[in-house]
């Protein structure tokens, strides 16, 4: 380089021979050129890289870059143990782009065979100018699989969820159903939707020239799967519920029914069970009355099964003791224009024999010695005209009419149950006032896990224990209900024959039903049954709704493991002195 | 001078292809993940699957038939039930 540097005399612009005579502004123009495209450069540059980065970071993400969504499903339904009622299990649904899908007359038969349908029916399916159709929604997963295999063009399958209720019709009410888009429509599929419903996730990730991922981009968006819920029914009461109503149905030609197993201590709702019912699984051709959760939604006047409550007012006010006496004699009382009478006339009865007997003509005395609105306030208090708020869609309150519009006749029958309408669920709950210790106590659809709750005293302790003793009376020898006992344990209960409201006149159609509890050294269960029009001879309580809670009450208690309260009559089966000797 | 750029230059093309390589690690290594994550989804729809068949298997309807027809049970009269006391002992 140095000798380089050596020989170099001059600069070659230095050289005269090279000074050119241009005029100076030229150079000057071309410099200025050049600088302008070099702005306009930078300005395009400027405008693409900062104003109008988004658009083409967008544009070029989109090249490789997907969004694919998470899906979330919904969550379980299962009993007290744990026993499934109600899940989602993950199914595909095929759908076609019908513009981009041309098959082969070869490929269309096969595809049809795979969705089991007609393959004319499938190639006018995809005949259509819309942009995207549904082929089959819902099938298993496994045909899907070979549905992809084909590899046939324009067409495209996701993923969806399909709900399962592996016990049907037996909780068909209580669970209820989801829709096609998982959204629930009945029961504690409603109740509860806003717990069991997942959120799905999502996540951005580049895909190569064959749709594989290669890459997670960006944060993932984890799906939530949506919460298990465990409800206080009990399988196998729900079962023993079920079947013994739906064989009562059958045996007496009913038209419905419904039945109500709570837990005395906690509230929880053990079994709860309608006929006529459904299977979720399949609900085609469903119709309203099969829907319908009778012992939630329907109310009905409640007969002699409300009698407790008017007795109970009564001890509790002081009007009357276990023992007064009240004339019923004749069996027939004029209140006005209008006459009550007893369905078998009585003379003279105690407090606890007008309950023993059902007599109407004496609950109508004793509910004549108290104001209405005292009456008003107790049916309040144990529920009766207010919504159970169970959350169950189609709750109904009832109907108590305000007190200030009674007339003597009508808070005489109401003192009997007519007059007055409560649904299955309502009934049931007030009797946990006399099954405990005066107390009325809340309902609970799901597990309780925790301490037993509180409700609010009704009653006093001393107006209870009264009331169970005379409950226990009528389901003895001399009682209205003496199909209600139990081998082994003590029950006390009521029967209640009410006449059906037809266009404003009482029918010869009756609704039976029986509410009791055991065992009555410390109740445990609370069981209420109604028979609607049971129409094959039998009509009262006692013949018709009783036997059906006795099985009912003895299956649930042997399940539940409660002991005994009562001995057992070993001398009732001299046959088998064999098995005698045994024990 | 000119050592030092041979020697940048090569640390520089060693560089890239460790880069090109672990991105193709990566890449397998996903790919596996992803797979067995596809394998978690389907073992997952499998598991619900045998709950369902679990829970229609053990419906109390089937049981009862079960039970009475092929084990002939049946519930024990109230003259055959001994009731155990805590307290020792036994009491009809």
């Amino acid at each position: 380089m140095k000798g380089f540097r050596g020989t170099v005399a001059h600069r070659f612009t230095e050289s005269p021979l090279l000074q050119l005579r241009l005029p100076a502004w030229r150079s000057r123009l071309i410099a200025v050129l050049i600088l302008s495209s070099f702005a306009v450069l930078i300005g395009r540059a400027f405008y693409l890289q900062v104003l109008n980065n988004d658009f083409l970071q967008e544009k070029g993400e989109s090249r490789y870059r997907r969004d694919i969504e998470i899906s979330a499903s919904r969550g379980r339904i299962a009993d007290r143990h744990g026993d499934v009622l109600a899940i989602s299990t993950p199914m595909k649904s095929i759908w076609a782009m019908p513009s981009d899908a041309t098959l082969t007359p070869e490929q269309t038969r096969q595809l049809a065979a795979l969705l089991e349908t007609d393959p004319a029916q499938l190639a006018r399916k995809l005949d259509t100018d819309k942009a995207f159709v549904f082929l089959r929604r819902q099938i298993p997963p496994m045909v899907a699989d070979q549905v992809a295999a084909l590899k046939l063009p324009g067409i495209g399958q996701d993923k969806e969820y399909r709900r399962f209720y592996p016990t049907g019709d037996m909780t068909a009410h209580m669970v209820g159903f989801t829709g096609v888009d998982d959204k629930g429509l009945e029961g504690v599929e409603l109740a509860f939707h806003g717990q069991l419903l997942g959120q799905p996730g999502s996540r951005s990730v580049i895909k190569d020239r064959r749709g594989q991922i290669v890459e997670d981009v960006g944060s993932i968006k984890p799906p939530r799967d949506g919460k298990d819920i465990r409800l206080a029914l009990d399988s196998k009461i729900q079962y023993v519920a079920y079947s013994h109503l739906k064989q009562a149905i059958a045996e007496n030609n009913a038209k419905a029914g419904g039945i109500v197993v709570l837990d005395a201590r906690t509230g929880e709702i053990l079994a709860l069970a309608n006929w006529p019912t459904y299977n979720p699984n399949n609900r085609e051709k469903l119709s309203g009355s099969q829907l319908r959760n009778r012992a939630v939604t329907d109310t009905f006047e409640p007969g002699s099964t409300l009698k407790p409550f008017t007795i109970a007012l009564a001890l509790d006010a002081g009007k009357v003791r276990f023992d007064t006496i009240i004339n019923c004699a004749p069996g027939r009382l004029t209140i006005g224009s209008a006459t009550i009478a007893d369905a078998h006339p009585h003379g003279a009865l105690t407090v606890a024999q007008v309950i023993q007997k059902s007599s109407n003509v004496g609950a109508a005395k004793i509910a004549a010695t108290m104001p209405a609105q005292k009456m008003w306030q107790m049916f309040d208090d144990v529920g009766f005209g207010q919504i159970p708020r169970l959350g169950f869609p189609g709750e109904v309150s009832g109907r108590v009419r305000p007190w200030k519009s009674w007339r003597p006749i009508e808070q005489a029958t109401m003192s009997y149950g007519h007059g007055i309408s409560v649904s299955l669920i309502q009934l049931a709950r007030a009797y946990s006032v006399f099954a405990r210790d005066g107390d009325l106590v809340p309902l609970s659809l799901t597990r309780i896990d925790g301490a037993a709750a509180q409700g609010a005293t009704v009653f006093s302790r001393q107006t209870a224990r009264d009331v169970r003793a005379m409950l226990e009376m009528a389901v003895q020898t001399g009682g209205t209900a003496p199909k209600a006992q139990i081998p082994g344990y003590r029950v006390a209960g009521k029967t209640g024959t009410a006449h059906k409201l037809e266009g404003g006149r009482y029918a010869r159609k009756y609704v039976s039903s029986f509410v009791g509890f055991a065992p009555v050294s410390d109740p445990r269960l609370i069981v209420a049954v109604m028979i609607d029009e049971p129409s094959s001879g039998k009509h009262y309580g006692g013949d018709v709704a009783a036997p059906v809670f006795a099985s009912v009450m003895s299956n649930s208690l042997r399940t539940l493991g409660v002991a005994p309260d009562l001995p057992l009559v070993v001398a009732q089966s001299p046959k088998s002195p064999t098995v005698k000797a045994k024990l | 001078m000119l050592r030092l750029n041979i020697l940048l230059v090569l640390a520089a093309v060693l560089c890239s292809l460790g880069v090109v390589t672990s991105q193709h690690k990566a890449r397998k290594l996903f790919q596996l993940l992803e797979a067995e994550q596809e394998r978690e989804r389907k073992l997952e729809g499998e598991f619900r699957d045998f709950q369902i068949e679990l829970s229609t298997w053990a419906t109390a309807t089937r049981i009862e038939k079960v039970a009475r027809e092929k084990l002939k049970m049946r519930t024990p009269e109230a003259a055959h039930v001994l009731t155990a006391t805590p307290s020792g002992g036994s009491a009809r």
